[in-house]
């Protein structure tokens, strides 16, 4: 026994030792670049790692007053507060309604339009395509709504077009019905023409050759898209999807909360817009913590289960 | 030898085109619709209904009065700081990390970067950022806006990549030479590198242009004001309450309907003028980007 430690004891210094003569050769050789690194670092630790830290009230009753550290431990009682509340269904609902029809409905528009784009020929005509469809990806959120707000208004222009049809007009932010399409269709006029830019990328790499051979066998050009442009792409459709699955629970609330009202929180409030405003407008730190948390932690376990499925199937991974 | 175009070809030639002309037209038309209606006379354009294909009784009258109003001119002044101020900070931190990150043979390179991979993958929140922010007092201020997110971990990723693809040889001559570690990141590496860090100030200055939220949630004071929280007033919050309450400040802004429209011209039209022109660097920077992923 004593032998033993002795062993131990005479072996952990030289360890020790060597381990501490790499750490400061490293240093010794390197001290310049982690000097460079600190401010890196220390945006970090402030700005990421301390929130972390900071989510621990989502456990805690937390009052500025007493502090994060001080505040006094409520276990789980802000989680469960949340599970039975009125609004966690309504919320997981809106939260899943909206990203699943925008993965539905956004998602195969780039493609779509990467296809139609590669199908032209003229050069001048295709660039000034793109230019036209990248242009509302550059346009602010706030101006985008505000155009939504007014055309979508009982006398906008969109009512306008529905009356000629004999709607009559109404205003259509506030239905609650109509906000999942709203929202939607104005995603699709944002992105489409931004989200092209890769897969018109991508097709840059289908081989030629191909063409050629199909052309051979007098496959028609609808034929050739379907049989060689879409599969050409379709590892980066792939990635995409997976990417997207990743982020189902991670719907943005910058849009949202520009959108939305009282009337059509029914369709509209999602996690991360209620955790807005029951956090910042409501004052309700702790609770509004730990409906963020469940949503970090689902989106986490999302995305890892994602990229292990993309692994398998794609044998490509984010990690 | 001619390329025979069939009726089959020619057929489908017209279903491509016109469904991309009518996606241009749909994309056009709402910015369209605006710049017409900021050009209106403001009488003739709300007695106007449907749609409007030129201005109704061209008139300046709403951007005199847009260009006139001090909250937008104030908040003109206070986006650009933010963007100034802004982007040379996200450039500084972020090359810095880049090259840190780039070079071989660093110990605790893995450790970083697992770090600051993470934070991409899970966030505190928003409660815990806004206590973070006001326990470094700075909230209700302009720094607000910059400083928490002094570093994109994806632009620093991209800018990484950049930084790996410049050959080692280059770095070795310098070194032997007795160059120190700032002298290679500002006289090799930056510009060997100017396509990347163009799409980086790229990214960051719209970013920072478009901006909105965080500065309604961190900053206070009405003269701290960036141009799209005033825009936000303008536009969706109830716009004629919170612009009375703003009169307080000596607002005297008479909100007619065509004074919304060329606010919004006079906010969108910089960027929209200068984008056309680095579109190619936009799409190499979805490029370098889309190769991570």
């Amino acid at each position: 026994m004593a032998n033993a430690q002795a062993a131990l004891g005479s072996k952990r210094p030289a360890g020790g030792a060597v381990r501490r003569n790499r750490f400061a050769r490293d240093f010794g050789v390197n001290k310049y670049l982690y000097l460079m690194m600190v401010p890196v670092i220390a945006y970090y630790v402030v700005f990421h790692y301390a929130p972390m830290y900071g989510a621990l009230i989502a456990f805690k009753n937390y009052t500025p007053i007493k502090g994060i550290l001080g505040s006094d431990w409520v276990g789980l009682e802000n989680f469960s507060d949340f599970f039975h509340s009125y609004y966690f269904w309504r919320i997981l609902k809106n939260t899943i309604l909206i990203s699943v029809y925008t993965l539905l409905f956004e998602f195969p528009a780039p493609i779509l339009l990467a296809l139609l784009l590669n199908e032209i020929r003229s050069k001048a005509f295709r660039r000034a395509a793109q230019t036209v469809t990248y242009m509302p990806y550059f346009i602010s959120l706030v101006v985008v709504c505000g155009i939504i707000t007014d055309f979508t208004n009982s006398d906008g222009v969109i009512n306008h077009l529905f009356t000629l049809f004999g709607y009559d007009g109404q205003a259509m932010l506030q239905k609650p019905g109509l906000f999942r399409p709203i929202y939607v269709l104005s995603e699709i006029w944002q992105h489409v023409g931004w989200e092209s830019i890769i897969y018109v990328a991508a097709l840059m790499n289908v081989d030629q050759e191909q063409y050629e051979a199909a052309r051979m066998d007098g496959a028609s050009r609808l034929k050739q898209m379907f049989y060689i442009t879409l599969p050409g792409i379709m590892p980066t459709i792939a990635i995409m999807l997976i990417l997207r699955m990743g982020n189902l629970m991670n719907v943005g609330f910058e849009k949202i909360i520009l959108l939305y009202n009282p009337g059509t929180y029914d369709t509209a409030d999602v996690i991360s817009s209620f955790v807005y405003r029951k956090g910042l407008l409501e004052f309700g730190w702790s609770y509004s913590s730990a409906v963020g948390l469940f949503n970090s932690v689902i989106n986490l376990a999302l995305l890892i289960t994602a990229n292990a499925v993309s692994r398998r199937v794609n044998n490509s991974s984010l990690w | 030898m001619k390329k025979e175009a069939g009726l089959g070809s020619r057929a489908f030639d017209v279903i491509v085109y016109t469904i991309i002309v009518c996606l241009m037209a749909v994309t056009l038309y709402p910015l369209l619709y605006v710049l017409f209606a900021s050009f209106s006379d403001a009488g003739q354009f709300v007695a106007h209904r449907g749609f409007l294909w030129r201005p109704v009784g061209l008139s300046l009258s709403a951007f005199d009065s847009v260009l006139r109003n001090p909250g937008i001119l104030l908040g003109y002044r206070n986006t650009l700081f933010i963007v100034v101020a802004g982007v040379a900070l996200n450039l500084i931190v972020t090359a810095l990390g880049a090259y840190v990150l780039s070079r071989k043979n660093v110990l605790w390179n893995n450790v970083f970067m697992f770090m600051i991979v993470f934070t991409m993958f899970f966030q505190g929140g928003l409660v815990p950022l806004y206590l973070v922010v006001k326990g470094v007092g700075l909230l209700d201020s302009l720094w607000s806006t910059i400083i928490p997110f002094a570093v994109s971990t994806f632009n620093l990723i991209i800018m990484r990549t950049a930084f790996q693809g410049i050959p080692d040889s280059l770095e070795e001559s310098a070194k032997i030479d007795g160059a120190s570690h700032g002298t290679i990141l500002t006289r090799i590496v930056l510009p060997l590198s100017m396509p990347v860090i163009a799409v980086m100030i790229l990214y960051y200055a719209v970013d920072k242009w478009n901006g909105w939220f965080y500065a309604s949630v961190f900053i206070r004071s009405r003269e701290l004001f960036p141009l799209q929280l005033v825009l936000r007033e303008i536009l969706i919050a109830n716009a004629t309450d919170s612009m009375s309450a703003g009169a307080a400040a000596g607002d005297r802004f008479q909100l007619g309907e065509t004074i919304k429209y060329a606010t919004i011209v006079v906010a969108t039209a910089p960027i929209l003028c200068v984008y056309p022109f680095v579109q190619r660097f936009f799409v190499k920077g979805v490029m370098v980007g889309s190769l991570k992923g």
